[in-house]
């Protein structure tokens, strides 16, 4: 064993108590770190997959964000014209020319589009009236970019295709009319116009306000209910790669003019919400560490001025500065390295622990926490770990270096 | 011949409000293979000779020349590697790591100085154990030796990388008479296997037991006389 791992062993053994300490504070610093970050991760990731398969990984709307190229400037192209305070037209609700839009999607590759027409209706059932929002969809499409297909528990989106008066409702909402598959209900849109629909599917989300409040029709259907034919106000798109969903939606907003928002883009508060999550845990489970940095500090302190003889003599033999200042240093690394590793080993039963707590407010019982221990986190953790281990180290070890021995050799004879 | 160790003009003046002369105008040569004492009263400066000599400390004028060659100009860690190699120390204290047995601190200084084997050093150091009588007591921590057996480890210890020059301050000092004079027949013995041994003491007895006398008042060079009684 190198001089100065074996020096440095020696110091720690011989303050037991004080270094086993130091040690436990890394183990905390490095287990709560891993674990925290690992079950808000989890948490997080679970969210933004819920997101990103329940929701259109690009969604184009009847907005338009960009005023139009202006007359004097179409008729100067080459010229340096500038037409300020141009708002946008008046938006036409609806995205009127959807069908070449569709068609000019499904030439681009990695991508799946459906249309969607909103409107609302009122459904009569038992001579009681439900409120709910009415979205008009193309079941082949949709199939290809929502989960819809997945959420039905009875019938089929087939069903649909093939039922022009087709309806696919939720089945709390079912339950509470007491209507089952292939029973009719009336439906009534705003415009008055009216019809009778038969119930092709049922769907379960999980989500409440869907599952009661939100009914599938043929796009057709809606469109005739809500008398606009032809007209559709959102097409959702799903990616082959998510990854690309902030590049492709500025070139779908660039290339159709109609507002085109990334996931990122509808959910970005939730990820901003998420990004300030992790600063604030990283920042205080952060400071367990640097706490933890005290403890080592503390005791290799403590050892500096116990040794002062020891150092005294090593100096005068012809040890080198260097070589004190490395046996100071390596006990903080052996600290760190061995709080590090208990770290791990307490992260993994804490993380093992809250993967078996069920999940609060979760509509399955046997869902529990979700828990996302990457190897990053445990890298992460020991970088910092041992960084604050050295640094608390290298402050005493420098001082140790620094003291004149024969001071020390004076005072002892 | 070339002193083993010289003395030129050796002044060392701690810087203050009111400046402390520890030693001034010292030179001495020792020749290989003598057995000095430095004697003198109670802070005439014997110690603070003895770590200039020794390469610990640094005058404030004149100079010390190690084996005909100036020391002044060479950095800390050359004259680090100088002490390590070339000179052994033994002090009142004996200065043993307590964690550590008899024997790993015998071999610390061959360790920080790498040219043996481990085999080799653990070889070398009970080598010297046992010719300091000290062979049993090797696994020992110095905390369970009494002190005379401290001191002989730390004597052990300073011979660790087979210095040309031994340099003592008050090895002694802690001693009964009897573990006293064991310690000078060691010192004795080293001098005549031709190493340069400087000892400091204030006992005129033990200073009888050397071969050349130097004494000190107030930092200057009272007395260098060749001991006769012998
Ligand atoms: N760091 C210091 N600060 C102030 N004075 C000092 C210091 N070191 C030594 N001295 C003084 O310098 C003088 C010489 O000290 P030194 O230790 O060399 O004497 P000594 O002959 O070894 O004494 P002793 O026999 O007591 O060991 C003494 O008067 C002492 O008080
Ligand atoms: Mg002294």
């Amino acid at each position: 064993m190198p001089l100065a791992l074996d020096i440095a062993r020696a110091h720690l053994l011989g303050r037991r108590r004080q270094s086993l300490v130091a040690v436990l504070g890394v183990t905390l610093g490095v287990a709560f770190f891993i674990a925290m970050s690992a079950m808000m991760h989890g948490f997080q990731n679970y969210f933004r997959t819920q997101i990103v398969d329940s929701n259109p990984h690009i969604m184009i709307t009847d907005e338009i964000r960009r005023p139009a190229r202006q007359p004097l400037a179409l008729l100067h192209p080459e010229a340096a014209v500038a037409v300020t305070r141009v708002l946008p037209r008046d938006p036409v609700r609806g995205i009127a020319n959807a069908g070449a839009i569709l068609d000019a999607l499904g030439r681009m590759a990695g991508l799946a589009a459906a249309p969607t027409l909103r409107g609302q209706l009122i459904l009569r059932r038992a001579g009681r009236d439900y409120a709910v929002a009415a979205l008009g969809i193309d079941p082949v499409r949709e199939a290809r970019v929502t989960q819809l297909a997945g959420n039905l528990v009875a019938g089929s989106l087939d069903a649909l295709t093939r039922q022009s008066n087709g309806v696919i409702l939720g089945r709390a909402l079912a339950v509470k009319m007491g209507a089952g598959l292939g029973d009719t209900i009336t439906g009534v849109a705003t415009t008055g116009a009216s019809a009778a629909l038969r119930v092709v599917g049922l769907f379960s989300t999980g989500i409440e306000t869907q599952d009661l409040g939100q009914v599938y029709l043929q796009l057709a259907r809606e469109q005739a209910l809500e008398n606009r034919p032809l007209v559709v106000n959102e097409i959702d798109i799903r990616l082959d790669d998510i990854t690309r969903s902030v590049a492709m939606a500025k070139e779908i907003e660039g290339r159709f003019g109609f507002k085109a928002a990334p996931w990122e883009e509808t959910y970005s508060r939730i990820l901003a919400v998420f990004l300030l999550q992790n600063i604030i845990m990283t920042t205080v489970t952060g400071a367990i560490l640097v706490v933890a940095g005290f403890g080592i500090f503390n005791v290799i302190s403590t050892v500096v001025l116990e040794k002062a003889r020891d150092i005294a003599i090593m100096r005068s033999i012809g040890l080198s500065r260097r070589v004190i200042v490395r046996i100071f240093v390596i006990e903080g690394a052996l600290v760190g390295s061995v709080g590090t590793m208990l770290g791990w080993l307490v992260a993994m039963a804490m993380a093992a622990g809250i993967a078996r707590i069920p999940a609060p407010g979760a509509t399955d019982p046997n869902e529990t926490m979700r828990v996302a221990q990457s190897v990053d986190l445990y890298v992460v953790a020991s970088l910092i770990a041992m960084a604050a281990a050295i640094g608390a180290a290298w402050l005493p070890a420098r001082r140790a270096a620094r003291t004149d021995p024969l001071a020390v050799i004076r005072g002892a004879t | 011949m070339i002193a083993a160790i010289a003395a030129r003009g050796l002044t060392r003046i701690l810087p203050g409000p009111v400046p402390t002369v520890l030693v001034e105008e010292i030179d001495l040569d020792f020749a290989p293979g003598s057995f000095t004492a430095i004697t003198g009263p109670s802070g005439s400066g014997k110690s603070s000779l003895l770590y200039l000599l020794g390469l610990l400390d640094r005058p404030s004028a004149g100079e010390v020349l190690v084996e005909g060659a100036p020391t002044a100009e060479l950095d800390d860690d050359t004259r680090g590697d100088l002490r390590l190699e070339r000179f052994g120390f033994v002090f009142q204290f004996h200065f043993l790591l307590p964690e550590f047995t008899v024997l790993d601190n015998v071999i610390l200084p061959m360790r920080e100085l790498g040219q043996l084997s481990a085999a080799a050093m653990r070889a070398r150091g009970e080598a010297l154990l046992a010719s300091l009588d000290m062979a049993e007591l090797a696994r020992k921590l110095p905390g369970q030796l009494s002190g005379g057996q401290r001191q002989r480890t730390a004597i052990a210890r300073a011979l660790a990388n087979d210095p040309r020059f031994i340099l003592a301050d008050e090895p002694t000092g802690a001693l009964d008479t009897r573990n006293g004079r064991a310690v000078f027949a060691i010192l004795r013995r080293l001098a005549e296997e031709g190493r340069t041994v400087i000892v400091v003491t204030h006992d005129e007895t033990l200073a009888a037991l050397t071969d050349r006398r130097v004494q000190l008042i107030d930092g200057r060079l009272a007395v260098d006389a060749p001991v006769q009684d012998r």
